[in-house]
């Protein structure tokens, strides 16, 4: 992957804003970065939600979404202006020398038409291979990306193939004209990480292979760091630094830089071990669910000990919160109980007393769907407070206070706000304080830091484990994040199809030997080491990672 | 296909079924008349025979479930009875000559209205689509949103203020088109054409802008979505874009709409045909209302039903036949 | 025909040409030198149209009487575009600069046509509640001593009489007072029609929404089969029976019809409100707010409702415009609304014939078309806010 020597840059990006419009004003997304890559070369671009990365990443392609603007700077593809180029000249470089791939390939592929027409459309629109070449070479490459049945794979619709295959199915398609960069944004963030290896060691591949340069779009460090040469950081729509990736991941110059590496080094230390004969708090015994006729859910128990967290890990539609339904009792189970304090609790919610309500709540994956959006913050708060402990007027507003201090907002500030003009962090902290109102004793988390970034992520992550210690709650947490397993659970629960297939403490969790399944989910996380995807592909070969192992097993 | 079969099938026999229904409806709505209703239909002057001849032939001295078979049995073989005009006709001359069945009386109006009906849709589909689909591609021009106030107006505009405004203009201020469409059984098609004409356009600019506005909706929906703007950055032209890309995943919709339209095309002429004295099943049928002419009503209303529902039931299957997720399941 | 296409043909000359100029003016500017032929196209028959349509409109100010009559029409189609703009357009202003901090920034982002249709119902409303203080005459007064039949337009020479600018009827009550008494029953008959409707529909697919199961079965079922007959051929069926049993009953026509046309239109409320729930049920505050065991009034008054508002009110807006429409037909067709309440769907069917004076008398024809245009207008207005709350709805949820 190194490139030719003394070349002219192929994208250079001088000091580019962009503005985004919001109501009747325009905002900068984009405060001026600088950007070049040279022939053959990948750069990572990795920042938050709302660092402007896809943004920057589409303006080197000379686009802009709608309601999106470019107000200053140039961006030069390969000595071509494409600020000022006409469209003509666009729609001739896009396809055919630039192309892009995108985060959701099961929405960005056409469900009409069947994948090797919309294979074959640029190459045959810009005029470079007739259909029946490049239909050809179609295969070619769905060969190269290791798709299974590349002869046929290809006469199916969208629909009916996996977004793992569909991911690289539509690499291929990028790579149908053979261009000199392919913008990849954020490609594998949908993916379980299972499927994510595979397609990440494909594109590795395809792209080295053709000595194309890309640029890499994603928030997940430990990824680009497999994929990127060199790496930019942005913040806000600003450059933190730019550095190679190896530099950048041993010497990081940059606070921003530095804080985002030590996200992924909080660990909470593991709790004593429990006692025998102690009667966990909430107990899941044997219980069967289904929806419908489909059973989804085969004799699953475990336990979960007052004042311990217990993490249930799977992959989706593994069944992680089908169980945490049944518990709450929003879907009764057809087999089994929930046994809590010792107590067996109603099956169905509606059963249930006020006190057994109360001791089980629960804090969701999405904020945004979670908190009614025509409540302010003191309401949704306040209800809880007056529902279950009956206080009104004065002492209900302190209740509330007091709760909006233990999640760290200021009473004054936040009462009177409404969901919508709070962050992504903010709601989830909310949502934390509604459970907290209840004063139960087990909360159920679900997901409840996936949809954030990282050091949001983080804060809400430390402001669950100092809640747990000062009011001695249990969770079950809910995620398919192995790094969350590892900074807050006492325990793991590792889930498969409905099953559970394997579980214990943490330490022996992180610790082989394990379940096949347990050690395929925990070696494909990946590490932020750049070797880590060669090391992992040179020990297990490229026919025992992904979906391939999957089945397997 | 199995499944697309069953899907089918299901959907064909539950448009059956509620076809059956609401003819059991229009039939008790009907039955919702006071039972000495025909005496006050043929006036004081009617003998004692005549009201027991109209009795009879309701079906009044029979109970309401076999009165209903009956009915719906001669209605499946195009028999819906005699009407109230023709019977207290035949009571003065003493005949009773077949000639004035329902079904007789409304064969020829059903005809000219269904030609009314395609001369609209010939003029509106085209011209809805292909306006909805420039409106789409030169969406938040100044174009757009002309259209946009033009086809708001229009389908806001009652018919029959439609109807005068074209006859005010075309018809009155320029002689060019007859503002009454009398028309024979034997006419030429060119004349018959020409005086359809202007009832055509009528509905044809309430229609067209409901459409088209569908249309644009349906494609616009779709322009946010990931797999457009792949299109886009594959470097394919606006034009492409959309009626590649767009429109084939705009099918379900906008067949829906049409089928409304042309539903509505047969079922909601009332107005204009009574506008333009057009000898159309509305007519009838509004003349029928005002006379209480019971039997024509009820068939009217059966003929205007089982159209509508059987436009909704050929948009439902065609848009489950344009779903490629259930054309090609998994 | 032949002059209409010869004029197409040249415009695709003056479009190419148009470009070509544009381009060169411009140095090749970038909206030049990437429009395509059709918007070329589009720009020329734009501006065709624009001049014809000020031809014409000189047309109608020519002294000669005939040529002036021809274009009257138009004339005044034209004025009365202009004086809505400009009206709406300071209506707009005024809203900026008065009222509450909340409603000079609805006023900022308004669309002249939502400010036009926000005009237009507030003038409606202000007719529908000052008529009998704005008509000079009342709605079943016959005027004493007075003609029935003067002609419209205040013409002594064709019959009229200046004194009743739109006429008399034919038992000679006053058309303009007539005319003005109909925003009041139309309107008001309309506007009650879909409250009731609304209260019907909205609650029962509510409560299908949160409660489903066999509740939300019967209820879509029955809304099924209603809703396959054609709205206003069941209305006009059930009209009918209403019109048989009303003078029975004692019970004035006009009470059956606002019923009925409330039941069939709750159907199509019912199905919005039912959808609309149940995308707010899926919630998960929703879900949060049964585990914690609250009843059912708290879920839909506390939780549900206040979500579902902005849908719901353009809906209201677009049901209203349904049912006034309906009713007007129904009066259209003599089935509506009864003598002696005053309704414009009555007067355009009793005053359709003056079309065929417009020729020579441009004036006679005015009743019908003002009539039938101020339903129009009232339905364009309503509309016209609708389409810009759903636009702002829909641009909120991006």
């Amino acid at each position: 992957m190194t490139q030719a020597p003394d070349t002219t840059p192929l994208v250079k990006i001088r000091d580019i804003r962009i503005d985004g419009r919001s109501d009747e004003t325009w905002l900068p997304i984009i405060k001026g970065v600088n950007l070049t890559l040279q022939r053959g070369q990948v750069l990572g671009l990795i920042g938050e939600s709302g660092a402007g990365k896809s943004t920057l990443g589409l303006a080197a392609m000379g686009y802009t979404r709608d309601g999106v603007r470019i107000s200053g700077g140039s961006v030069e593809f390969d000595g071509i202006d494409l600020l000022t180029a006409s469209a003509a000249v666009k729609r001739d470089l896009l396809g055919k020398r630039i192309a892009y791939v995108a985060q959701s390939a099961a929405a960005s592929f056409n469900p009409a038409h069947r994948l090797i027409d919309q294979h074959v459309e640029a190459p045959v629109q810009h005029g470079i291979a007739g259909r029946k070449d490049s239909a050809e070479d179609g295969i070619a490459l769905y060969r190269k990306l290791r798709l299974p049945n590349p002869e046929e794979i290809g006469f199916r619709y969208p629909h009916q193939v996996s977004g793992g295959q569909l991911q690289r199915a539509m690499t291929a398609m990028a790579m149908s004209c053979r261009p000199d960069l392919i913008i990849f944004d954020e490609p594998t963030t949908a993916l379980d990480v299972t499927t994510q290896i595979e397609v990440l060691s494909a594109i590795r591949d395809i792209v080295a292979q053709y000595n194309t340069a890309a640029i890499y779009i994603t928030h997940d460090l430990a990824v680009v760091a497999q994929m990127a040469d060199r790496i930019k950081v942005l913040l806000r729509g600003e450059e933190v630094e730019t550095a190679d990736t190896r530099t950048m991941l041993t010497a990081p110059v940059q606070d921003y830089t530095k804080s985002l590496w030590a996200v992924r080094s909080f660990e909470r230390p593991a709790k004593p071990a429990v006692q025998k004969g102690t009667v966990p708090l909430v107990t899941v015994q044997n219980v069967d669910a289904a929806y419908g006729k489909e059973k989804v859910l085969h004799d699953v128990s475990f336990d979960i000990h007052a004042g311990r967290t217990v993490a249930v890990v799977g992959e989706s539609g593994s069944g992680k919160s089908t169980t945490a339904r049944c518990i709450t009792g929003l879907l009764p189970p057809i087999a089994g109980q929930i046994l809590f304090d010792g107590a067996p609790l109603p099956p169905d919610y509606r059963k249930r007393s006020k006190d057994q309500l109360r001791q089980i709540q629960m804090i969701y994956q999405m904020a945004d769907t979670a908190l009614n959006p025509r409540m302010s913050v003191g309401q949704i708060i306040a209800r809880p407070v007056q529902f279950y402990l009956g206080l009104t007027g004065k002492a209900k507003r302190q209740r509330v206070d007091a709760l909006l201090n233990q999640i760290e907002l200021d009473p004054a500030e936040y009462y009177n706000r409404l969901p919508s003009e709070l962050s992504g962090g903010q709601k989830q902290r909310i949502g934390i304080a509604r459970a907290l109102a209840a004063e139960p004793r087990f909360i159920i988390c679900d997901e409840v830091t996936s949809a954030l970034d990282q050091l949001v992520a983080e804060g809400i992550l430390r402001l669950l484990a100092r809640l747990q210690d000062e009011l001695s709650l249990s969770y079950m947490f809910i995620t398919h994040d192995l790094a969350t397993v590892r900074a807050i659970a006492d325990e793991v629960v590792v889930m498969k199809d409905g099953h559970v297939v394997e579980q214990g403490p943490k330490a022996e969790m992180f610790r082989p030997p394990h379940h096949a399944y347990t050690d395929l989910l925990l070696s494909s996380v990946p590490e932020m080491d750049p070797d880590w995807l060669s090391n992992l592909l040179a020990e297990r070969g490229v026919d025992n990672i992904g979906d391939a192992a999957v089945n397997k097993l | 296909m199995g499944n697309v079969l069953t899907i089918i099938l299901q959907r064909l026999a539950l448009g059956f079924l509620t076809l059956l229904v609401v003819s059991v409806v229009i039939f008790v709505a009907v039955n919702l008349l006071p039972g000495d209703f025909a005496q006050s239909i043929l006036g004081q002057g009617a003998t004692p025979e005549s009201v027991a001849a109209i009795r009879r032939d309701l079906g009044l001295d029979q109970p309401m479930v076999a009165r209903y078979f009956s009915w719906l049995g001669g209605a499946l073989q195009g028999d819906f009875g005699s009407s109230f005009a023709q019977a207290s006709f035949a009571n003065f001359t003493g005949s009773d000559s077949g000639a004035g069945s329902v079904a007789q009386q409304i064969a020829p109006r059903f005809a000219n209205t269904m030609f009314l009906a395609a001369v609209s849709a010939a003029i509106a589909v085209p011209f809805a689509l292909v306006l909805g689909v420039l409106a789409a591609l030169y969406r938040n021009s100044i174009f757009d949103r002309a259209t946009n106030i033009f086809t708001l107006s229009s389908i806001s505009s009652p018919e029959f203020f439609l109807a005068y405004v074209l006859i005010l203009f075309l018809a009155v201020l320029n002689p060019i088109l007859p503002s009454v469409s009398n028309i024979f059984a034997d006419m030429a098609f060119s004349d018959r054409l020409e005086k359809t004409l202007l009832p055509a356009l009528t509905l044809t600019l309430v229609v067209t802008a409901h459409m088209m506005r569908m249309t644009r909706a349906a494609i616009i929906n779709l322009l946010s979505s990931p797999y457009i703007e792949m299109a886009r950055l594959k470097g394919m032209s606006p034009l492409r874009v959309i009626v590649h890309h767009a429109l084939p995943n705009a099918l379900a919709p906008i067949i829906n709409v049409v089928a409304i339209n042309l539903a509505y095309l047969i079922t909601g002429v009332v107005v204009v045909e009574v506008v333009f004295v057009y000898p159309g099943i509305g007519q009838l049928f509004v003349d029928s209302v005002k006379f209480r002419d019971i039997p024509v009503v009820q068939a009217c209303c059966l003929i205007f039903a089982a159209a509508y529902i059987l436009l909704n039931l050929t948009a439902d299957i065609m848009s489950i036949l344009s779903n490629p997720r259930l054309r090609h399941p998994k | 025909m032949i002059w209409f296409a010869a004029a197409l043909v040249s415009f695709a000359a003056l479009a190419w040409g148009f470009r070509l100029a544009g381009q060169a003016a411009t140095g090749r500017a970038p909206y030049f030198r990437d429009m395509t032929f059709g918007v070329a196209y589009g720009y020329i028959f734009a501006v065709a149209a624009l001049a014809w349509l000020v031809w014409a409109y000189m047309q109608g100010r020519s002294p000669d009487p005939a040529v002036a009559n021809k274009f009257f029409f138009l004339r005044i189609a034209v004025e009365g575009f202009v004086v809505f703009a400009i009206g709406a357009w300071l209506f707009r202003l005024l809203g900026r600069n008065v009222g509450t901090k909340g409603t000079k920034r609805l006023f900022r982002s308004m669309p002249l046509t939502a400010s036009f249709g926000i005009m237009m119902i507030l003038i409606y409303v202000f007719v529908a509640v000052f008529a009998s203080f704005l008509a000079p005459y009342g709605q079943a007064e016959i005027i004493r001593g007075v003609a029935a039949n003067i002609m419209p337009g205040g013409d002594i020479a064709l019959g009229g009489n200046p004194d009743f600018p739109l006429g008399t009827d034919q038992i000679g009550r006053d058309i303009l007072s007539r005319l003005i008494y109909g925003a009041q029953n139309t309107v008001g008959i309309a506007f009650a029609t879909t409250v009731i409707a609304f209260m019907l529909g909205g609650s029962m697919g509510f409560l299908a929404a949160t409660l489903g199961g066999w509740l939300d079965q019967l209820l879509s079922r029955i809304v099924d089969v209603l809703m396959a007959i054609p709205s206003l051929i069941f209305a006009l069926l059930l009209m009918t029976i209403a019109s048989v049993w009303a003078p029975r009953l004692g019970i004035p026509q006009t009470y059956f019809m606002i019923l009925i046309i409330a039941v069939i239109d709750s159907t199509r409320v019912y199905r919005l409100s039912r959808a609309v729930g149940q995308s707010i049920v899926v919630m998960d505050y929703i879900e949060a707010a049964k585990l914690r065991g609250e009843g059912m009034g708290y879920l839909m008054f506390k939780e549900i409702l206040p979500n579902a508002t902005a849908p719901l009110l353009a809906e209201f807006g677009l049901r209203f415009c349904f049912v006034f429409l309906t009713i007007a037909s129904l009066s259209f067709l003599g089935v509506g609304i009864q003598p002696p309440l005053a309704d414009w769907g009555t007067m355009v069917r009793d005053l359709g014939g003056f079309v065929n004076f417009a020729q020579f008398a441009p004036m006679v024809a005015t009743p019908p078309l003002l009539a039938a245009g101020a339903i129009a207008l009232l339905a364009v207005a309503v509309n016209f806010v609708v389409d810009w709350m759903l636009h702002r709805s829909s641009g909120l949820k991006d």
